[in-house]
Formats: structure tokens, C-alpha cells, sequence
């Protein structure tokens, strides 16, 4: 690690001297094309001074941060991917008949947005390498946010002064389930116009404007001829701009506020340890975006996705059994399969099915983790700025909280494939939700408990005897000096016990 | 943090009113002028009346041209008062402030890319630079997706010998049809409407036309038919002064002389419309020998070898 190449000579600045001659080139060798390209720019924009600041930025050195990249990763190869399929897709609901090279389909009346998704998979080349690997960065998308969030919430990165970026985090959540929603409805096919049309009956199950509402989204009675170039827009515009609006607007945050870090000997609330985001921090990033797209498309070429022509175009009066959401749906479809057979009528106002379980509790979910810093530092009291991280066993409330909320979207999404299951295990599907039921309770209380005892014992455990095993014994951390140069920190060197 | 009060030391100063080493600025004096309150307050309620007069013209029915009287009152009524106020009502100051050098400090550790810790590995860079040639050369697949090859798709239209000449409707085009001077336009038979096999039918009259021989044959008793999609960038050439025997084409007013071949007389047109072959039957209608000699529409770099 020791970095002698990267350091010139002191002093070659004098030497040229006159406030004309000045450039941010190296002094003794001769400049790189890069270099001089880099030199051509800043005398036009200055720019060097933010991209020093910016490449210079300190990056933590532990592989959970990585998390979070890997979904900005997705996310561009979803952009890629998504932009070549763009000049392929027809969206447009109005019948055609289907002519192409797939024979069992041979002569169906389908929709030309189903003709078109046909055509790209069947006839276009690269076409249903470009969907399988579009559709599955989709679900490792979601995946990869799903456990940035969780390292997000239990090393409490998301107190004050992160808590803003939690917000917008939680939105980024909620953006990229409708993006892959919007998505997912897109080919026209069966499976997936029978999630709109429950999307639909979500959507007009709440009371009052209930009925208003599902017009004014899906453009009249489901299903209208304007639905899926509605959908459209939204997919390839209005979601993926508020998705780029948001995720720039999360990392400036995060280059703003700093990293935060673990405890360490070397980590104190006031600096910031790591490595410089140039070159080492940018070379890996770069690895790991390749990494990303190599397993995605290992993935994508080997197992199938979303074979629409095997469920067929979306008639209104067919339904396939069993349906199957994507992974990141399947609790709201849980939700709905778990719902009681429960539809007041109060005052002339009915409160339909699907209400409760479809909108109430998602919405009540979404609430608490979106609320959740203030929750707790309500909660807590604690108000204070925070840039080290807590492990799990150090808040065993929060810890439990998160573990419960882990659990609840585990039933909820068994509960989505019930009947899968229930055909698995040989189970009457009415006896597979009872049980459901019941664990949809039990579960997340049961680990509440469970997760608290575990996380205080070791607490106790820990504050006996203090820890060290976390500090890397021989590593080399460098710190940002007030000049903003850098130093080694000796204070870890052989620290080995 | 540090190096941006050393880097900027003008910007932040003038961001920080309370620093130490300027006295305070005078604390700014906001304009009084009643006249100016009241119609800025006047527009914005004007704004306020025409929304809701607007909201109003909806439910009634909707009228477009006072639906847009009333957008403008609205949207006018917001722009006008906000202008006025800034105008009138805001502390305008002109302030001067040092124009700063763009370009970048040098840095003391050289270069902004910290650079040798990649550079030395001057192998290792050219093999990237390889690897990721060959990552763009795999993505021509996707990129070679978005369109069929060419091939003779510019070189040949619809016409094929013995197709039969009809109009845009299909129907099979009589020479009683076309009156001396007169035309139509004409396309092969099974597809009418088609976008480069569309073709202009002329009837100049027997014996004025002044072509080669063999292509003399081609135009029985005087009907002569000619590529209707100009040669200059692909426009129907859809004007024809029968007077002066000349096509001319609306959107650059390249002129083609009908009877010494179509050869363009004016305007930005190098090649002339090509011919059609065609027969005059017995029964007055007219079937194509053939498909155009040469492409029609605008020229491409191998136009005249790829054929
Ligand atoms: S296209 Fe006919 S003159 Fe330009």
C-alpha cells in the first residue's frame, strides 16, 4: 500500500513560476494525453478544484458499503438495457394477430404491445438477452436496495444528520417498486393483466374517492385501450426521471454529509477514515459494476424469465394458475391472499375487501420505516449527530424492531405463493392461509422477543469485556489532513493482541 | 473544508456579510411605493378571479378561445405582479465583485489525477483499453439489431414486368383517364400507395418527346411515366407546369424537363427522375416492362457501383 509512486517532487511549482504559466500539470514528467485533456478543461471551467475535492473524497473500506452501489449499478444496466428495448416496443393495446415464428401462438389475437414484446424476443437479436437481463437486474435491483436498506437501519446510519437521506431512500424504495410494477404490466400478457386488474380493484377499494381515483390512473373501467401506453410513460419517463432525480440527489447527500464508519480506534465522531475515492475507491467501483453486469448476465442467459409466450396474451375472462408476482410484489399479493372475509357497510358507506389488507396495511408499513429516525429518536431522546455506526447487539430495540419487520415480510410473501406451496407440501391452500394467518401474528412478536434477548445478552456480554476483534490488526488507514493532504493513522499498526 | 476558505476567499466573503475584515454593508433600504403595492395586489387578484373563471368555463361546457383569455389573465396576472414587485418593491443594488482566474491552483502533489500510481502500468492500461474494445465490439450485436441490412432495398421499388398500372386506390388506370397534357400518378399493381414505387403517368402527346431511342419505346403514343420521389432528397414532385413540360418539385424547386428525359432544368437536383418502362395495351391500359433501370429517390455513396 505504500503510495511513493503517486508522489512527485515538491517544489517544481516555483520553478515555472508567472500566474499565467499556472496549470494543475505535474511539474517534472512530462504530462499523460489524459492529463493534458484534464489541463485543456480546467483552464475553461476551473473544474479541477471540485474534481480534486470529489476524487479525493474518503471512501469507508467495508464491503456493506457496497451495497448501495450495487443498486446504482442495476440501475444503469436497467437504463442500458431498457433504452434498446424502448425501440422495439409497441405501446399500444389494440388487437392484431399474431404471425410470428412462435407456432403454438400462430394466428392469436394479441395486442400489439404483446406482438411487439414477441417480436423482440423471437426475432430481434440479442433481444431476449437484452429483456432476461433487464428483467433480472429488476429483481436484483429491488434486492440490492432491499439490503442496503436493512444495513441502513441496523447500524442506525439512518440518525441525524443521514435521516434526510433516509427519506429519500424510502423513496427510492417505493420508485423502483413502481417502476418494476409498471414494467412487469408492460409485455400484456396474461399474468400480468391479472396484476393490473388487482392493482386496479386496490386502487378502487378506497372509500369515497375509491372509484374516481382508479378512473383517473387507469383512464376509465379496467381495462381501457389507454392503459398500457399510460403505463408506458410512466415506465420509460416519468418514474425513471424522478428515479434519477432522487438517486442524485441521495449520493450528493452522501458526498456532502461524509461516510459514516464503524468503531474503530482509528474512527472517532469527528473525522473520517477510509480510503480516496481516486484511484483505489474508483477502480473498484468500476470492478464491481462489471462484477455486477457479469452475474446478472450469467443469470439472464442461463435461466429463463418471464416467458411470456407460455402464459399468453392478457384475455380479460382467462386467469392462469398458479400466478406468481415478482419476488418484490408477492407481499403485497400476501397481503391481499391473507385479507379476512371482512366488508362492513357503515352508514351507506362500504369499506370493500381488499381495503384493509391492500392499502391500509402497506400503508401503515411504508409509514413506520419511512418515519422511522424520528420514531426513534422521539423514542430514544437522542437528537445528537451520529457518524458512527452502532452493531446490531448495541440498540437491541431497534435491532428486534428491524428483525420482526423482516419476519412479517417473510409470511406476507409465503402468503403471496400460498398456492405454490400448498401444492408443494400437498397442503389445502385453505389450510396453508390459517396457519399463515396466525404466524402473521405470532412471527414477527415471537422474533421481536427472540431478536431483544439475543441482542441484550451479547450486549452485557460485550460491555464485560471490551472487544477489540473488529480492528484489522497491521492495516494502514490514511487520514485527511486540515490541508487536505493525507497521513497514516499509527495508531492501528500492530495492533494485533 | 479546509481549502475552500483559502481557495475562495472573495466568494466566501461576500457570502458572509458579518466577516470581520469589511465593515457591515448598510443595511438595505426597501422601497415605499403604495402605487406599486396596489398593483401588484390588483394583478394577483386579477390571476385569482381568472383561475376560478377559468375552472368555471369548464364545468360549463369548456370554449376554447375564452379558456385562453382567461389562462392568459392567470398565468399574465402571476408573471405581472411578480415582475413589478422585483421592480419596485425589491432593494436593487448593482454590486461589483473580482472576476477570479478559472483555471485551478497547482497541487502540491501533482496533478489533479494523481497519475503515476496508474500510468507506470503502461501495460496494464493498454490491455484495459483492449478489453474494453472488446466489450464495444460484443455490443454491436444489440446496436446491429435496430435495423436490417440494406442489402437492395434502395435499389429496387414494387414495379415488377407485366404489373399492371393503378391509382392510390388500386383501381387498374385507363388511358382515357389522362387528357393530353394531363397526369397521374400511378403504382404497380398490388401495392398502390407505395412509398418508392410511386410514379407519375404523363400524356405529352405523341412526338415530342426527345429521348434516346430505346427509352423512346418505353413511352407509347406519348405516355411517358417517371419516378414521382425526387432525386434531390425524396419529396413527391408534385407540380407540373404542362406549358413548359415541366415537373417541379415543391420543397427546393428542382425542375426536371418532362421531355427530354426528366433531366433537372433548375434547383438542387442532379440526376434526372428515372423512367419507367411501360406497354400500352389494346384495351387501353398500361402494364410496366419492368422495375426502374436505375434507383430512384436521393443519391447514397454507392449508388452508382452497388447497383
Ligand atoms: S427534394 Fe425535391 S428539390 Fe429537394
Amino acid at each position: 500500500m505504500a503510495d511513493d509512486a503517486g508522489r512527485l517532487e515538491p517544489g517544481g511549482g516555483e520553478q515555472r513560476g508567472g500566474d499565467v504559466e499556472r496549470s494543475v500539470l505535474p511539474p517534472v514528467r512530462r504530462p499523460t494525453e489524459l492529463e493534458r485533456l484534464a489541463d485543456w478543461f480546467d483552464g475553461r471551467t476551473g473544474f479541477g478544484r471540485y474534481a480534486r475535492m470529489a476524487l479525493r473524497k474518503v471512501f469507508p473500506d467495508h464491503w456493506t458499503f457496497l451495497l448501495g452501489e450495487v443498486a446504482l449499478f442495476c440501475f444503469v444496466i436497467l437504463l442500458a438495457t431498457g433504452v434498446f428495448m424502448t425501440f422495439f416496443y409497441t405501446p399500444d393495446s389494440r388487437p392484431t394477430t399474431y404471425h410470428g415464428p412462435y407456432a403454438p401462438l400462430a394466428g392469436a389475437q394479441v395486442s400489439a404491445a404483446f406482438e411487439s414484446v414477441m417480436r423482440l424476443s423471437f426475432e430481434v437479436r440479442a433481444g431476449l438477452l437484452m429483456r432476461q437481463i433487464h428483467h433480472w437486474t429488476a429483481l436484483v435491483f429491488l434486492g440490492s436496495i432491499g439490503v442496503h436498506l436493512a444495513r441502513v437501519f441496523f447500524t442506525g446510519a439512518f440518525r441525524r444528520p443521514r435521516d434526510i437521506n433516509w427519506l429519500i431512500g424510502v423513496t427510492l424504495l417505493l420508485l423502483a417498486l413502481a417502476e418494476g410494477f409498471t414494467g412487469y404490466s408492460l409485455p400484456d400478457d396474461l399474468l400480468s393483466g391479472t396484476g393490473l386488474r388487482i392493482a386496479y380493484s386496490a386502487a378502487l377499494s378506497i372509500p369515497f374517492i375509491g372509484p374516481w381515483l382508479a378512473s383517473l390512473i387507469f383512464g376509465g373501467e379496467f381495462p381501457t385501450l389507454e392503459l398500457i401506453s399510460r403505463l408506458f410513460v410512466f415506465h420509460v419517463m416519468l418514474l425513471p426521471g424522478l428515479l434519477i432525480g432522487a438517486i442524485g440527489t441521495h449520493l450528493l447527500i452522501v458526498y456532502v454529509q461524509t461516510h459514516t464508519q464503524y468503531k474503530s480506534r482509528a474512527t472517532r465522531e469527528d473525522n473520517v477514515v477510509g480510503l480516496p475515492f481516486w484511484p483505489g475507491q474508483v477502480f473498484r467501483s468500476v470492478g464491481l459494476l462489471f462484477l455486477t453486469a457479469a452475474v446478472i448476465a450469467l443469470i439472464a442467459g442461463l435461466i429463463q424469465i418471464n416467458p411470456v409466450w407460455l402464459y399468453g396474451p392478457f384475455i380479460p375472462y382467462a386467469v392462469s394458475s398458479p400466478a406468481q408476482p415478482d419476488w418484490y410484489v408477492g407481499w403485497l399479493e400476501g397481503l391481499l391472499r391473507l385479507g379476512l372475509p371482512f366488508e362492513p357497510t357503515i352508514l351507506g358507506v362500504t369499506i370493500p375487501s381488499p381495503f384493509i389488507p391492500g392499502i391500509v396495511i402497506p400503508g401503515i408499513l411504508f409509514t413506520i420505516l419511512l418515519l422511522w429516525p424520528f420514531i426513534e429518536a422521539r423514542a430514544t431522546g437522542d437528537h445528537a449527530e451520529h457518524h458512527l455506526l452502532d452493531w446490531p447487539w448495541e440498540s437491541p430495540i431497534r435491532t428486534a424492531t428491524g428483525a420482526a419487520g423482516i419476519a412479517l415480510f417473510l409470511v406476507i410473501t409465503l402468503a403471496g405463493g400460498n398456492d405454490v406451496i400448498g401444492v408443494f407440501l400437498n397442503v389445502p391452500v385453505e389450510t396453508l392461509t390459517a396457519i399463515l394467518r396466525v404466524l402473521f401474528v405470532v412471527l414477527p412478536v415471537a422474533t421481536w422477543l427472540l431478536i431483544y434477548w439475543l441482542a441484550s445478552s451479547q450486549r452485557r456480554r460485550r460491555a464485560a469485556g471490551a472487544d477489540t476483534s473488529h480492528i484489522r490488526a497491521g492495516g494502514v488507514a490514511i487520514r485527511r489532513t486540515a490541508t487536505g493532504g493525507f497521513e497514516e493513522i499509527d495508531a492501528i499498526e500492530g495492533d494485533a493482541d | 473544508m479546509n481549502d475552500r476558505t483559502t481557495e475562495r476567499p472573495e466568494r466566501m466573503r461576500r457570502s458572509a456579510p458579518g466577516d470581520r475584515q469589511e465593515p457591515d454593508p448598510p443595511p438595505l433600504a426597501i422601497p415605499e411605493n403604495p402605487m406599486a403595492e396596489r398593483i401588484v395586489g390588483a394583478a394577483f387578484v386579477a390571476a385569482l378571479l381568472a383561475g376560478f373563471g377559468l375552472l368555471g368555463v369548464y364545468l360549463l361546457g369548456g370554449q376554447t378561445q375564452v379558456e385562453a383569455i382567461l389562462l392568459t389573465i392567470c398565468l399574465g396576472g402571476i408573471g405581472a405582479g411578480i415582475i413589478v414587485w422585483s421592480q419596485a418593491l425589491l432593494p436593487n443594488r448593482i454590486v461589483s465583485e473580482t472576476r477570479h482566474p478559472l483555471r485551478s491552483e497547482p497541487d502540491e502533489e501533482g496533478g489533479v489525477l494523481a497519475a503515476p500510481a496508474i500510468t507506470r502500468r503502461t501495460m496494464l492500461i493498454r490491455l484495459m483499453a483492449a478489453a474494453f474494445a472488446g466489450l464495444g465490439a460484443a455490443l454491436a450485436i444489440p446496436v446491429f439489431s435496430l435495423g436490417p441490412a440494406p442489402g437492395r432495398d434502395l435499389f429496387v421499388t414494387p414495379w415488377r414486368s407485366g404489373l399492371r398500372l393503378v391509382d392510390d386506390q388500386g383501381a387498374v388506370v385507363h388511358r382515357d383517364q389522362i387528357p393530353m397534357g394531363g397526369l397521374l400518378t400511378v403504382f404497380p399493381d398490388g401495392s398502390p400507395g407505395s412509398a418508392d414505387g410511386q410514379t407519375l403517368l404523363i400524356n405529352v402527346g405523341a412526338g415530342l418527346l426527345q429521348v434516346a431511342p430505346d427509352r423512346l419505346s418505353w413511352a407509347p403514343e406519348g405516355f411517358v411515366a417517371y419516378s414521382k420521389v425526387c432525386t434531390h432528397a425524396g419529396c413527391p414532385v408534385g407540380l407540373y407546369r404542362a406549358s413548359l413540360h415541366s415537373l417541379i418539385c415543391p420543397c427546393h424547386q428542382s425542375t426536371f424537363d418532362v421531355l427530354r428525359g426528366a433531366v433537372p432544368t433548375g434547383g438542387p437536383a442532379v440526376r434526372p427522375l428515372p423512367q419507367l418502362p411501360i406497354k400500352l395495351q389494346s384495351d387501353g391500359t398500361f402494364v410496366a416492362l419492368g422495375d426502374f433501370t436505375e434507383p430512384v429517390g436521393p443519391s447514397f455513396w454507392n449508388i452508382h457501383s452497388g447497383g
